[in-house]
């Protein structure tokens, strides 16, 4: 039996037995377990790339309700190169200004304009659902042009044994069960992860002793597209901080902070919540606009990682492999960094291009990434929860100062928003052999600027790349069985200049299937490219 | 020289991390004296009697 632990948004890949199902345990190279936002998407990713990918999720599409509302921009760069980047920015809200308050005093307003020549904005905000519901489309535009892709649906995975050069998992279905083979497993399940359960793998951290009530309302009203944030609210019961902000289909976001010792049935009564409701949307304009609660639910939040994410034949992404709590949006958007590390590792390792020291980068960069996030997350937690009361002294003064003083604004941390991992001195990198811009440095991952009639980033996604900025370099170029794409201009754009040049009158990147920068060279010196994209692949490293 | 109202602190988190760190662990009266000695401490390194006029206004409010 495979229960049904959730109800359903959209149906997207109903059970339908399959021949495997009576017969021995077939190879794969690589399953995914997990449906999720991030496993979705790392099928699409290894489809796209020709690597044979089968998708297991055990329920039958994507859960209804309420999570992840803030995607930002790099994600929106992964999946623009995963086929439905635009998609997700379409149909999101785009928003720039959020207000912060402090009781009934506002604090200051920020603005966060667009960058000039990017194709995407800092942010948009979608309800969870739908991006996985664009994610599964692409899976399946994919599957129609000919990738490796199959998902399917009801297939809950109960039991992995792991082998020298394989797992074996077993997977229970409405049908009973059977089992299936893996060169690799990923473990995209989620936060309750079964599958690190079943490995006895511990996710260790920090659980914050709070509940957050969270309630998704519609309003047709004439109401502003603005982050609101909160830090004690002056609304009867609405905690330690609040938090109001816009997703499409006329629904806004509202958290309420509400502390540890709550009467759970108590918060969740409608004419409770409303109240509060009320309270915060007349806070500003004296009247209560008319609105439906669509979603009401509770969840606390924790901090926490594993201590590894790659365990022999199984690797772990997404939430399965870290948690954050919700401030600053890092939950989605890191794990969509995770898949975009791991898929073209994956390919080059079943291909035979590269070695299992190739993987073991992936835990590296994204433990990296998860330790930043975790940091992050857990600071602003701590603002706005203050631990002892000199933090609250300390915090409060931040608060009345900012109001006055520009100084004391980057002291208010309502959300630390997530912005791209920069891999520093990881073991992949090659030498930056410039004093180019910082945010070009070896190890981030390339902004993007207008390039010919588009974008760069559309120019210079899913494979190893070398730009070459006003000067010269081969094309063709092949090293260690990979081959290079070269991808030359002598008229940079303004923006590509100031990003990538900077000081200097010409430049090469060699540039990582992810886009992240692996080595930057004032001219072209093949040795030192090749022995660069060596590195890269970690192709000399045991 | 004018008193510095713009953010002025690299990696603002990690010092306001640090600020509260060394915070940790002390009573109520113990943390007023650690606050008053870091004060103290500062006044000292700004030294120039303008400035530190301008910074009691600000902190006024
Ligand atoms: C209130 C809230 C607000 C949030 N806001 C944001 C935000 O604004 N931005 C952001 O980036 N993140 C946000 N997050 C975090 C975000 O929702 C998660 O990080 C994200 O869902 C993780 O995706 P995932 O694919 O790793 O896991 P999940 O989305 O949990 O997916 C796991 C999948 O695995 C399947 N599965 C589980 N067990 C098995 C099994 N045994 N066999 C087969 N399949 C299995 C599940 O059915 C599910 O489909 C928020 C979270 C919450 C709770």
């Amino acid at each position: 039996m495979v229960d049904i632990r959730y109800d359903l948004a959209f149906t997207l890949y109903p059970y339908e037995k399959v021949a495997a199902q009576d017969h021995p345990p077939a190879r794969h190279p690589v399953v995914v377990i997990g449906g999720g936002p991030v496993g979705m998407a790392l099928a699409v990713d290894l489809g796209q790339r020709g690597t044979p990918v089968l998708l297991l999720d055990d329920h039958e599409g994507v859960g209804q309700g309420s999570r992840a509302i803030c995607f930002s921009k790099r994600t929106l760069e992964i999946c623009d190169r995963l086929g439905f980047g635009q998609a997700v920015h379409d149909k999101g809200v785009i928003w720039n200004v959020g207000r912060v308050f402090h009781g009934e005093t506002p604090v200051f307003n920020f603005d966060l304009q667009p960058e000039d020549g990017d194709k995407f904005p800092a942010f948009v905000n979608l309800q969870q659902p739908y991006f996985e519901k664009f994610a599964t489309k692409a899976a399946r535009t994919a599957q129609n042009q000919g990738a490796p892709i199959e998902i399917r649906g009801r297939n809950r995975v109960t039991q992995i044994d792991q082998h020298d050069t394989y797992a074996v998992l077993t997977v229970e279905t409405p049908d009973g069960s059977y089992q299936i083979e893996a060169d690799w497993v990923i473990a995209c399940d989620g936060a309750r992860s079964p599958s690190r359960k079943m490995l006895g793998l511990e996710f260790k951290g920090r659980v914050f002793e709070d509940n957050f009530l969270i309630a998704d309302v519609k309003m047709t009203a004439d109401f502003p597209s603005e982050r609101w944030f909160w830090f004690e609210p002056p609304f009867e019961g609405a905690g330690q901080s609040a938090l109001l902000h816009k997703q499409p289909d006329d629904i806004w976001r509202i958290d309420f902070q509400l502390g540890w010792d709550i009467d759970r049935d108590a918060e969740l009564d409608p004419a409770n919540i409303r109240r509060r409701v009320d309270a915060m949307l007349s806070s500003q304009t004296g009247t209560v606009p008319a609105y439906d609660l669509e979603w009401i639910s509770i969840y606390t939040f924790q901090c926490r990682r594993m201590e590894k994410f790659v365990h022999n034949r199984v690797i772990f992404a997404g939430d399965a492999a870290h948690q954050v709590s919700p401030f600053g949006a890092r939950g989605a958007n890191s794990g969509l960094q995770d898949i975009d590390n791991l898929a073209w590792k994956l390919e080059l390792v079943v291909k035979g291009l590269a070695g299992d020291a190739l993987i073991e980068s992936y835990d590296m960069e994204r433990s990296h990434g998860a330790d930043e996030n975790i940091l992050n997350s857990s600071r602003a937690t701590d603002f706005m929860t203050p631990k002892s009361a000199i933090s609250k002294v300390f915090r409060n003064a931040v608060l009345t100062l900012a109001q006055k003083h520009d100084f004391a604004r980057p002291l208010v941390n309502s959300g630390r928003l997530s912005v791209p991992c920069i891999y520093d001195d990881l073991p992949l990198n090659g030498p930056d052999m410039m004093t180019g811009p910082a945010r070009t440095r070896v190890g981030a991952s390339c902004p993007d600027a207008p390039f010919g009639d588009g974008f760069l980033l559309e120019n210079i996604g899913g494979k190893f790349t070398l730009l070459v900025l006003n000067t010269q370099a081969p094309q063709d170029l092949c090293e260690a069985g990979i081959e290079i794409e070269t991808l030359i201009t002598h008229t940079p754009s303004a923006e590509l200049r100031t990003r990538y040049l900077g000081q200097h009158d010409a430049a090469v990147y060699l540039i990582r299937p992810d886009q992240h920068i692996v080595a930057r060279w004032p001219t072209f010196d093949e040795t030192a490219l090749r022995a660069a994209l060596r590195t890269a692949i970690a192709k000399d490293r045991v | 020289m004018s008193l510095i109202l713009h953010p002025n602190i690299k990696n603002t988190d990690g010092f306001y991390d640090t600020l509260l760190g060394a915070h940790d662990g002390l009573s109520k009266s113990e943390s007023d004296a650690f606050n008053a000695r870091l004060i103290l401490i500062l006044a000292n390194h700004i030294g120039d009697r303008e400035i530190l006029t301008q910074a009691l206004l600000a902190a006024k409010l």
